[in-house]
């Protein structure tokens, strides 16, 4: 491993991803530091969902060049790809559950699939798991029809997690989730990141996750990233779409009033 | 970040007084989860006799909430047995760790009370008889909300949604053709081929067209295409459907004051009932051709004699027979096809399950329906 993949957990450099006639990421690039939190904004239908998921390989670049972890993600998909996918954990931005096992199961799946270890022990590190991203006893054996939206996000959180992953792709996370729960769960991913060294690439809209947890945020507008930076220099940037995102009448209403 | 490369866990225990003392070093985290396990199974005895226990966390390598678990699980299994067990020299970075791990798995699921094994049995048999019952109340309820979506229709036509239902027609009529053609082809050659080989022996070869003529046109040729319509476009409807209410689009339809039944489902099966007689129609002119081509190829039986043999053979009554019971066969795969859509849950497997379920469920309908024709046929002396 080269230094820069000792000091990045993700690279990414001039990446084009369209779908037809439309390009929606347009010569981007950006890096992120390992063991840092980044948040990713930028309007809805910008393409950070496209992002996230060209990174982890699951949709074609055009051109450009990604590494995570040091690995290219879009070469080789066997056993390549399988070590990869145990250092890194995904929460989709639907959840994506196994609609077929319960909530407990989901947790479990990636434990049996990828480690070596006893039945009892999946199951405590299933149910711990839970318990950290506030899903109670009473809900483990629900199956996802039966969970509710902010449940959901929960329950991928905590299959992404499972793995004790070195970095891990959060896609909204915090929307449906009650401010109490978001800010647990904000708690919750600090935590993580102080004491297992955990890199966090998150796209989120919650201003709060922004201010609190996020170490850097990056502006994604026009294809581009347009700001990149912890979040008093996105809030001084110049950018006119960063400048409306930031000081909009929305973000306005959370500060307050001065008279 | 330390290296990539992790050292295999250890575990050292050395007694001190009454007290053990536990050391764990190296990487204590998810990959190493067997050595862990191994190691704290090792332990155990000597938790048991010892009066208390300290972990001491001052030289772990690396650890993470899987390694951290285990080394809690052992803290709590001396608690629990009522001695003194604690933790000591976690480093700034890991006291949160371990904090948050210390809370988890402190509570169960509330126990349900275990059922008495035979009382367990009886309640299964009976609510699968109840189920049988709930089919045909299913079935009833479709055919019900179908027969009051149809008068609604009937009172404001302009209500039928007539793109849906030309597209339906497209899909399940035009779009099946060819393979109902090749398939019906192959069976009214193959039951002509069967009748020309045995018939031979008592010279009676000619009779072959009766045989062709009169199961092709009163059962095989309906019977076919319903068993095909069935799974093709039967199963089409349930998979459907069934997605639609998983995401949630069926109830979004109706809290737009719109009736499912309307607006999805009435399309579907009049598709059905318009498509399933042509089909059943040409499917038995194909089926007719491939016994007139194999008895001319097969038998040496000219076409022109095979047609005139035909006209004596054939009744119109045996081809009324067989166009009657097409759409009712057609009515009975749409309803099933579409409550067991609409009975699909939330998860994918029961997608699969209510599908294959559609399919075996139609198929059967359609045969016993044939049956029952037939009785009703021969006592009305048709
Ligand atoms: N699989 C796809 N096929 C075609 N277009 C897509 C696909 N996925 C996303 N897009 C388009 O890419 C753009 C960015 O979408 P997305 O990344 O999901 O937005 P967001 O930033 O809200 O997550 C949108 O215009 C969307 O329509
Ligand atoms: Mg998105």
């Amino acid at each position: 491993m080269d230094a820069l993949a000792e000091l990045y957990a993700i690279r990414v450099a001039d990446l084009v991803v369209g779908f037809g006639r439309q390009t929606v990421l347009d010569h981007l690039s950006l890096d992120v530091h390992r063991g840092e939190i980044l948040g990713l904004v930028g309007a809805s239908g910008g393409g950070k969902s496209v992002l996230m998921r060209t990174i982890i390989g699951l949709i074609p670049k055009q051109s450009g060049h990604i590494e995570v972890m040091g690995h290219d993600t879009e070469r080789g998909f066997g056993s390549a790809r399988a070590s990869v996918a145990a250092t890194w954990g995904i929460l989709f931005q639907q959840g994506a559950l196994f609609s077929s096992l319960t909530a407990r199961q989901n947790v479990q799946f990636p434990l049996r699939e990828m480690l070596d270890m006893s039945e009892k022990l999946q199951d405590e590190i299933a149910t711990a798991k839970l318990e950290m991203v506030g899903i109670g006893p009473d809900d483990w054996d629900k199956f996802p029809a039966q969970l509710s939206g902010g449940m959901t996000k929960r329950v991928a959180l905590a299959r992404a997690l499972a793995l004790d992953p070195s970095i891990v792709f959060l896609d909204e996370p915090t929307s449906g989730l009650d401010p109490i729960a978001a800010g647990d769960f904000d708690q919750l991913i600090k935590t993580l990141q102080t004491t297992l060294g955990l890199t966090v690439f998150m796209v989120t809209h919650d201003l709060a996750s922004l201010n609190v947890v996020c170490d850097r945020v990056a502006a994604l507008a026009d294809g581009k990233i347009v700001a990149v930076g912890p979040m008093h220099d996105l809030l001084q940037s110049e950018h006119p779409w960063v400048r409306a995102y930031f000081h909009g009448k929305r973000s306005a209403m959370l500060q307050p009033k001065q008279d | 970040m330390g290296p990539a490369v992790s050292v295999a866990p250890v575990l050292d225990a050395h007694t001190d007084g009454d007290t053990l003392e536990l050391k764990p070093t190296g990487a204590w985290i998810a990959t190493n989860s067997k050595s862990m396990e191994r190691l704290s199974d090792d332990v155990a005895p000597q938790i048991a006799a010892a009066k208390s226990l300290t972990i001491d966390m001052a030289e772990i390598g690396e650890i993470d909430t899987i390694g951290a678990w285990v080394l809690e699980k052992l803290s709590r299994s001396a608690a629990q047995a009522g001695r003194t067990a604690q933790f000591k020299g976690i480093s700034g970075n890991y006291a949160e760790l371990i904090d948050e791990v210390r809370q988890l798995n402190r509570r169960g699921p509330t126990p349900h009370p275990k059922p008495n094994p035979i009382i367990a049995k009886l309640d299964q048999i009976g609510r699968s008889a109840w189920s049988a019952t709930a089919d045909i109340a299913v079935f009833l309820e479709m055919l019900g909300a179908l027969g009051a979506a149809l008068l609604g229709v009937l009172r404001r036509p302009r209500s039928l949604r007539l793109t849906s239902l030309t597209y339906q027609v497209y899909r399940v009529g035009w779009q099946a053709i060819p393979i109902m053609v090749l398939i019906t082809f192959l069976i009214g050659a193959i039951i002509a081929q069967q009748g020309i080989f045995h018939f031979r022996k008592f010279g009676a070869e000619s009779y072959v067209v009766d045989m062709v003529a009169i199961l092709v046109l009163r059962e095989i040729g309906v019977l076919i295409v319903a068993i095909m319509v069935a799974g093709r476009s039967g199963s089409a409807y349930t998979a459907e459907l069934g997605s639609m209410k998983m995401r949630e689009e069926i109830d979004a339809l109706s809290t737009m004051g719109l009736d499912p039944v309307e607006v999805l489902i009435l399309p579907r099966i009049i598709a059905l009932v318009i498509a399933l007689p042509i089909l059943a129609f040409i499917g038995s002119m194909a089926a007719l051709y491939g016994g007139m081509l194999t008895a001319w190829f097969y038998g040496g039986m000219q076409p022109s004699v095979f047609i005139a043999r035909l006209h004596e053979a054939v009744s119109l009554n045996s081809f009324q027979v067989g166009m009657w019971k097409a759409p009712f066969m057609a009515l009975v795969i749409g309803i099933v096809a579409c409550s067991e859509g609409l009975r699909v849950k939330g998860s994918a497997e029961s997608l699969g399950l209510q599908t294959t379920t559609s399919v075996v469920k139609s198929i059967f309908l359609v045969i016993v329906l044939d049956g029952m024709f037939a009785v009703f046929f021969a006592s009305i002396g048709m």
